[in-house]
């Protein structure tokens, strides 16, 4: 049985996708989570993942095509199916005339191709598609850098959206990060660079876990209902350079050791800066959690992602006067926010996973 | 390893944590981390990356004697010098 | 702009016919039953009462003799609209159309013109059996001297009537007889259009069908139902059969590299004959695979409606055409 592998919607404002480059070629093996093609979106050049197993078959959309979403971009004959009759040989001949002038044009050897078109015919598209094909892949480096208007665009597009749609409401606690920065010291202290954890670890860590507990304000709002998502995928918001942030996902990651956790940050990160984020990390986000890191604000107000309906804001770590028992010292402090969608929860939930969060972060050696 | 040498592969990770950037017209006693706009994450790679390429060790405790150019180069070259003397 | 009403492509056909009355007086209408009958499809139910037997005059059943008198009253300056009832009985007039009302203006050095225009209804669909559901409008597409129009659409069956009796030499109008009952909206400022010019009614990029008259709606269902499958199919109405507008034709073919072409006629030197050898001519280098036709079994059309609706081209049909075009089982 074929399958096609379309172009998927990386958010709720993606109408369209320009496919910019295929990493397999007709005839590869692919397994369900192997990065396929590259697709330029107002996010920057998203990795897209396929999610059946298989065999690439045809390639529909030859690259610097731009395609609505849901366009079939190639067909993927799924694993244990029975093979098609094998591709019929170039002897068989057929070419039609705009392929065959297209060929003479552009150099293309004619009997090398596999036809597409009526009775395997050699058709335009197919001419098309090997010319595109003959294309060196572009290095990653080398792929279209981003438009930072479109993504100014996206951006302004998605934040209106939950403006209008969404009644946020907002609230806000501060956490002792005493303990935590305590056992951050002291794990790093053994530990080459590479291997040391950043507070953001800990925080999107605590915000997952908790969430657990608070199933209304993980998960998407959509077509008037809102639908929990069993699984707890942590959008991180990374700000780019030259302006704009995306959120993709760290799936699971309530589930995830804090280790594994920083590794899945650092690679993050790295390739968000690289811009090779890949499409199923931008497609299902179901919360995001915003870490404003040590140089940033005291607090963040965040703004919810349509069609998330909660987002968890950390402020930047400072010394504060903290009160405890008797005494006021100085402390290590970090103000939690939480924008909360009103259509599924109140705000007397959202101040108990704030709550949540900040008793989990007194004991970061369990996270 | 001389001072300029230092100076340069400090240079050169800084670039490359933060491509784009210019640190070879830094001033020396400015706050790195506001001239270059390097967050948290940006600081670690560049961390790794030194401790990496200059076989030293730089432990947590330490990363404010990396807040200027001025002092990293200062801090870095007494790290090597140690590490040398060591063997 | 304003919004227009909705109504029937006869009832288009009828206002159109009370326009010309009323705004030439040398405009009248005849033909078999036009007057005190109404007209074989109602097209003039009414318009004796309203213009008199001067406009509106009943002839014996002689297609020959009245189609011959309608070309005598255009040459000595009258604007006559001569109905035919369909086009199998205006094979009885051939002789009139083809050596007198095409030729005269050639055979006199230009002296003499026909300003003529004949009106007859075509195609099947009505269980009319096969002496009165041919479509021999191809056939008339053949002949120089005169131009040949198909009215499709309701503001097509309004405005090109006038456009016709404009026209020096004589124009033959098809009105396929299952688009009488046919609804739709008349803008409120429709009035006469063009006749040189075929109109692409959908836009598409995958295939181009061409329709015109009874198979235009048939082509836009076709492509509806393409549209549901991912291919984006392009409808061109031709609305003038002779001349026709190949560089319409030619330009979409370029962008799609595919033609379909839906012909109620028999296939056999139909007129889809001719717009597959003009595209073959003008647009092979653009082509992605062989030019599709659509056309009526050769049989003379069978009286049972299952036999009818079989030997016609059906949505079903020219969908599975356009597919085979791209290469979609």
């Amino acid at each position: 049985m074929s399958g096609e592998f379309r172009m998927p919607s990386l958010g709720a404002d993606m109408a369209a996708g320009k496919l910019v480059e295929w990493l397999k070629r007709p005839g590869d093996a692919v397994r369900r989570g192997d990065v396929v093609a590259v697709v330029e979106t107002q996010k920057g050049a998203i990795e897209v993942e396929i999610f059946t197993s298989g065999t690439l078959e045809r390639l529909l959309v030859a690259p610097g095509t731009t395609v609505p979403v849901g366009t079939p971009l190639a067909l993927v004959r799924e694993e244990g199916a029975p093979a098609e009759p094998a591709p019929r040989p170039p002897a068989a001949g057929k070419v039609s005339p705009a392929a065959r002038r297209l060929a003479t044009r552009a150099g293309i050897d004619l009997s090398a191709l596999a036809g597409s078109g009526p009775g395997g015919a050699v058709v335009a598209a197919d001419v098309e598609m090997a010319v595109a094909l003959r294309e060196k892949p572009a290095p990653a480096a080398a792929r279209p850098g981003l438009d930072f208007d479109a993504m100014r665009q996206a951006i302004a597009a998605a934040m209106a959206r939950s403006k209008r749609e969404i009644p946020h409401y907002y609230l806000a606690s501060d956490i002792d990060f005493g303990p935590a920065r305590a056992w951050l010291s002291a794990v790093n202290r053994d530990r080459p660079p590479e291997r040391r954890l950043l507070a953001s670890a800990l925080l999107v860590k605590a915000g997952a876990l908790a969430l657990r507990k608070f199933p209304d304000m993980n998960g998407f709002f959509s077509e008037g209902a809102f639908r929990p998502s069993a699984a707890i995928h942590a959008g991180f918001a990374v700000a780019i350079r030259g302006g704009g942030l995306i959120a993709p996902a760290i799936h699971d990651a309530d589930g995830m050791g804090i280790d594994a956790l920083m590794d899945a940050l650092r690679d993050l990160v790295a390739r968000v800066r690289a811009g090779t984020v890949r499409s199923s990390e931008l497609a299902d986000p179901t919360v995001t959690v915003t870490s404003l890191g040590e140089r940033g604000a005291d607090s963040a107000f965040p703004i919810i992602y349509p069609p998330q309906v909660a987002i968890v804001g950390f402020g930047r770590e400072s010394l504060r006067p903290w009160v405890s028992g008797n005494v006021v010292a100085p402390c290590p402090v970090v103000t939690a926010t939480l924008g909360a969608d009103h259509r599924v929860s109140d705000g007397h939930r959202g101040g108990l996973l704030l709550a949540e969060i900040a008793q989990l972060l007194q004991h970061p050696e369990t996270l | 390893m001389s001072p300029d040498a230092i100076r340069a592969v400090l240079i050169e990770e800084i670039r490359r944590a933060v491509p784009g950037s210019t640190p070879e017209a830094l001033p020396d006693d400015r706050p790195i981390r506001d001239e270059v706009d390097i967050d948290s994450m940006d600081f670690l790679s560049l961390v790794t990356a030194l401790h990496q390429r200059l076989g030293i060790p730089i432990p947590e405790a330490d990363y404010g004697r990396l807040d200027t150019l001025g002092h990293a180069e200062a801090y870095l070259a007494a790290q090597v010098a140690a590490k040398t003397g060591e063997r | 702009m304003s919004a227009g009403t909705e109504i029937t492509y006869r009832e288009a056909v009828r206002q159109a016919i009370c326009d010309a009355i009323a705004r030439d007086g040398r405009v009248f209408l005849m033909g078999e039953d036009v007057g005190r009958y109404g007209g074989c499809y109602a097209v003039s139910k009414g318009l004796l009462d309203e213009y008199g037997p001067e406009r509106i005059r009943d002839t014996p059943l002689s297609e020959s003799a009245f189609v011959g008198a309608g070309i005598g009253a255009a040459i000595a300056g009258m604007r006559p609209i001569v109905e035919v009832m369909t086009v199998n009985f205006s094979l009885l007039a051939l002789d009139q159309i083809v050596n007198n009302a095409a030729t005269l203006r050639h055979m006199s050095g230009g002296q003499v013109g026909v300003p003529l225009v004949i009106r007859m209804a075509t195609g099947a669909g009505r269980q009319l059996a096969a002496q009165h559901s041919h479509s021999f409008e191809g056939w008339y597409a053949g002949v120089p001297g005169i131009k040949v129009l198909a009215p499709a659409t309701i503001e097509d069956a309004r405005g090109m009537l006038w456009t016709a009796l404009e026209d020096p030499d004589p124009v033959i109008l098809f009105e396929h007889v299952m688009l009488y009952n046919a609804s739709g909206i008349l803008p409120a400022d429709a009035g006469p259009v063009p006749i040189d010019k075929a109109a692409v009614r959908r836009e598409g990029g995958d295939v181009t069908i061409v329709a015109y008259g009874g198979t235009l709606a048939k082509a836009l269902a076709a492509a509806e139902d393409l549209a549901g499958d991912g291919v984006s199919a392009e409808v061109i109405d031709l609305r003038t059969l002779r001349p026709l507008d190949d560089s319409t034709i030619l330009a979409s073919v370029a962008k799609t590299r595919r033609a379909v072409i839906a012909d109620e006629g028999w296939r056999t030197g139909s007129l889809a004959a001719e717009i597959s050898a003009r595209i073959m001519e003008g647009a092979f280098w653009n082509l992605d695979a062989p030019v599709a036709r659509v056309c009526s079994a050769e049989v003379p059309i069978p009286y049972p409606r299952h036999l009818e609706e079989a030997a016609l081209p059906q949505p079903a049909a020219i969908a599975a055409a356009a597919r085979a075009a791209l290469g979609r089982p």
